[in-house]
């Protein structure tokens, strides 16, 4: 690190928060996805599935298009159809919700697989970083803020905004109370497995975006199963974060932190062995999950109490 | 287990028995069941592989071997794949599943497979099994792998021309012998050419994972590399390069369509030559256990076409390496060999055998990065 100069140092600097904040923004895509479906009351662990599916369509359609919009579109509908799935399955059909979902992912990897066959090795142009003239310059800050690009500034957009609707709107409340006691919510005439049909349907559109955002922005490419487990990471961001929206975005940054800036730890040189390193987000996972289990109430208010139970009106 | 019955069944082809004759464990077998095979049946050659074919990388290279196999065999043979198998106890059921489905010739192509292979080679003894990069072997069990740190060892050539900052990074995998290997014979080429350049290393801890290999190629550059390699599947890195103008090499395949420009040359294995010659013998009942190490000579391990930006005397340079080490007049890890403590580990003069290949586990001098310990 001495050899680095001042000026260069800065950099690197902000060359780390700008690799931070793309690593966490697939997790952060999909965990809010996810954690709008739980709140309802509906444990879909297919988000690897649905990702996978998302990064496959906007890949295919970005060859095909040569659109960028189109390709996001055609993500996060591709995943939605997944979605609707698990949702005819577990909502209409009542089957389990964990069978389900593991099933989902498991017919995700092998459908994504299937259809991007064709898709292997070909390139494509990326969506590149946005460059505002002046200020993305400015040392440090510039990238961080104005050097991202618009899918970043999308996820915490849609973090505030699932935040605002959640517990400031009358919609949020409502989808808070089905989460909580969807027979009570049914007594008062709430169409429960509508609105539930319409959170799975918000997950699989995240997790579709999530997986567009890794075809096409964080690795331009299509290769099977290119998700490495992030749905998984997602799904774990959401206990990890307690069901509270602005908790999920700082738990993903905490991961995608703690990841690059164990590999600029190895590149500076630092004589820590690569396996602690590379163990250090799930540590941090794990501390984090005792400190907040702690205060078991907090868990308990935050919990959807209905989640992952199976609703029959007629009871 | 001898399994008579078996054999004996439908399933078995009179290839898969010559096989297991060649194998010198079923001559007894042979002549009481061989009435039973039906003459036409095809010799059912089953593969294993541990990434997805479509990873554009390892496996696709393996996939790519046994596509040229169905091709140049035609219908002497078929051929079955099981791709995406987990390094473990799932690695067992995939083998044996294939070998109790009648197939004569089993390729298991990843490290992890060793124990399982031998495992099931044993209740099969007339089955032949090859597995790669492995060192144990068995009467029906051979093993193959391919020097890829000779082609290493060319590309770091390259690198230490081209480099202007003398820093080149490496996005290494997993810490074992086989990749420690490759970046002391990069290196060793590299500063062949250019003593003062060092070769930066940041583990991913992963073989195949685009996103951290991503994420540790930028890493790399934000510290001052301009030329990657890499030692993972994926075509992240020379994405990156691409993306921020610099060079990069390819790995297990020709990755230039992820940037024409960046992309300089890439390592390819290229098991097409040997999946044909082993598939042959078997058919012929030629077929004999043994480890096959081939590198550039043999064609087991490819120098990909040089990027047309190549200056004449840097493609020079590293074709001069290329056939000092086919004739054998240039050894990748020749000594004189220091280790990153300053410490002489081989003499000058001297070049490490396989033995000490294979178990590498030191930097040599040149390399800033951690050791596996």
């Amino acid at each position: 690190m001495d050899a680095l100069a001042h000026g260069d140092w800065i950099i690197g600097l902000g060359a780390l928060l700008v690799a931070m904040i793309r690593a966490a923004t697939p997790l952060a895509l999909a965990a809010i996805g996810e954690l709008v479906a739980e709140k309802s009351g509906v444990l879909n662990l297919g988000v690897e599935g649905m990702m996978l599916v998302g990064a496959v369509a906007a890949f295919a359609t970005m060859v095909a298009s040569g659109s960028l919009p189109l390709a996001v579109l055609a993500a996060m509908l591709a995943a939605m159809l997944m979605a609707l799935l698990f949702g005819v399955l577990t909502l209409t059909l009542m089957a389990n919700q964990v069978a389900t979902g593991l099933a989902l992912t498991i017919f995700g990897v092998g459908l994504s697989a299937f259809i991007g066959k064709g898709f292997i090795g070909i390139p494509i142009d990326g969506l590149a970083p946005l460059s505002v003239p002046g200020l993305t310059d400015i040392p440090l800050l510039g990238p961080v803020l104005f050097g991202q690009d618009v899918l970043v500034y999308a996820s915490l957009a849609l973090t505030l905004a699932v935040s605002l609707v959640l517990y400031r709107t009358r919609a949020g409340l409502i989808i808070r109370a089905v989460g909580e006691n969807h027979a009570a919510a049914h007594a008062i005439g709430y169409p429960v497995i509508g609105i539930r049909y319409l959170c799975v349907l918000f997950g699989g559109a995240m997790a579709g975006l999530a997986g567009a955002y890794l075809s096409l922005v964080y690795t331009p490419m299509w290769v099977e199963t290119m998700t490495s487990g992030r749905g998984w990471i997602a799904l774990a961001l959401v206990v990890f974060a307690t069901w509270k929206p602005g908790r999920v975005l700082l738990g993903a940054y905490l991961f995608g932190g703690v990841t690059i800036i164990q590999f600029h730890a190895q590149g500076a040189g630092l004589a820590v062995s690569p396996h602690v390193l590379s163990m250090l987000p799930y540590l941090a996972t794990i501390l984090v999950l005792v400190l907040i289990s702690r205060d078991s109430v907090k868990i308990r208010l935050n919990a959807p109490a209905c989640l992952g139970k199976v609703f029959r009106s007629e009871t | 287990m001898r399994t008579l019955i078996r054999s004996g069944g439908p399933v078995l082809s009179r290839r898969s028995l010559a096989a297991g004759a060649a194998a010198g464990t079923l001559l007894a077998a042979s002549g009481l069941s061989a009435d039973r095979a039906r003459a036409a049946d095809p010799l059912k050659v089953g593969f294993v592989y541990v990434g997805p074919v479509g990873d554009y990388g390892w496996s696709y290279q393996h996939d790519q071997g046994r596509l040229a196999l169905e091709a140049d065999l035609g219908d002497a043979i078929s051929t079955t794949y099981v791709e995406s198998v987990p390094e473990g106890a799932d690695a067992e059921r995939v083998v044996a599943q294939l070998a109790s489905g009648g197939h004569g010739l089993i390729f298991a192509t990843s490290f992890g497979f060793m124990n399982a292979t031998l495992k099931v080679a044993k209740s099969f003894p007339d089955v032949v099994f090859e597995h790669c990069t492995g060192y144990k072997r068995a009467d029906n069990v051979a093993t193959y792998a391919a020097r890829f740190y000779e082609g290493r060892y060319v590309i770091g050539v390259i690198a230490g021309l081209m480099t202007k900052t003398n820093v080149i990074g490496y996005v290494g995998a997993v810490p074992i012998p086989e990749v420690v290997r490759g970046i002391n014979a990069f290196t060793q080429g590299l500063r062949s050419v250019n003593p003062e350049a060092t070769v930066k290393v940041i583990w991913v801890n992963s073989w195949y994972d685009p996103g951290k290999e991503r994420e540790a190629a930028e890493t790399l550059v934000a510290q001052g590399a301009d030329v990657l390699s890499q030692h993972t599947d994926s075509p992240a890195p020379v994405q990156v390069a691409a993306e921020k103008g610099l060079y990069a090499f390819g790995q297990a395949t020709d990755m230039s369509a992820f940037g024409p420009e960046a992309h300089l040359t890439a390592i390819v294995d290229d098991w097409r030559g040997y999946y044909i010659e082993r598939t042959r013998a078997v058919l012929d009942g030629t077929w004999t256990s043994g480890d096959t190490w081939g590198g550039l000579a043999s064609g087991m391990v490819a120098i990909s076409d040089y990027n047309t930006a190549l200056p004449d005397t840097v493609v020079a340079a590293a074709e001069a390496a290329r056939t000092g080490i086919e004739t054998g007049t240039l050894h990748p890890l020749a000594g004189p060999l220091t280790d990153q403590a300053g410490t002489e580990r081989v003499a000058e003069g001297e070049a490490p055998d396989d033995g000490a290949l294979l178990s590498m586990d030191w930097f040599v001098e040149g390399v800033q990065g951690q050791a596996p310990r």
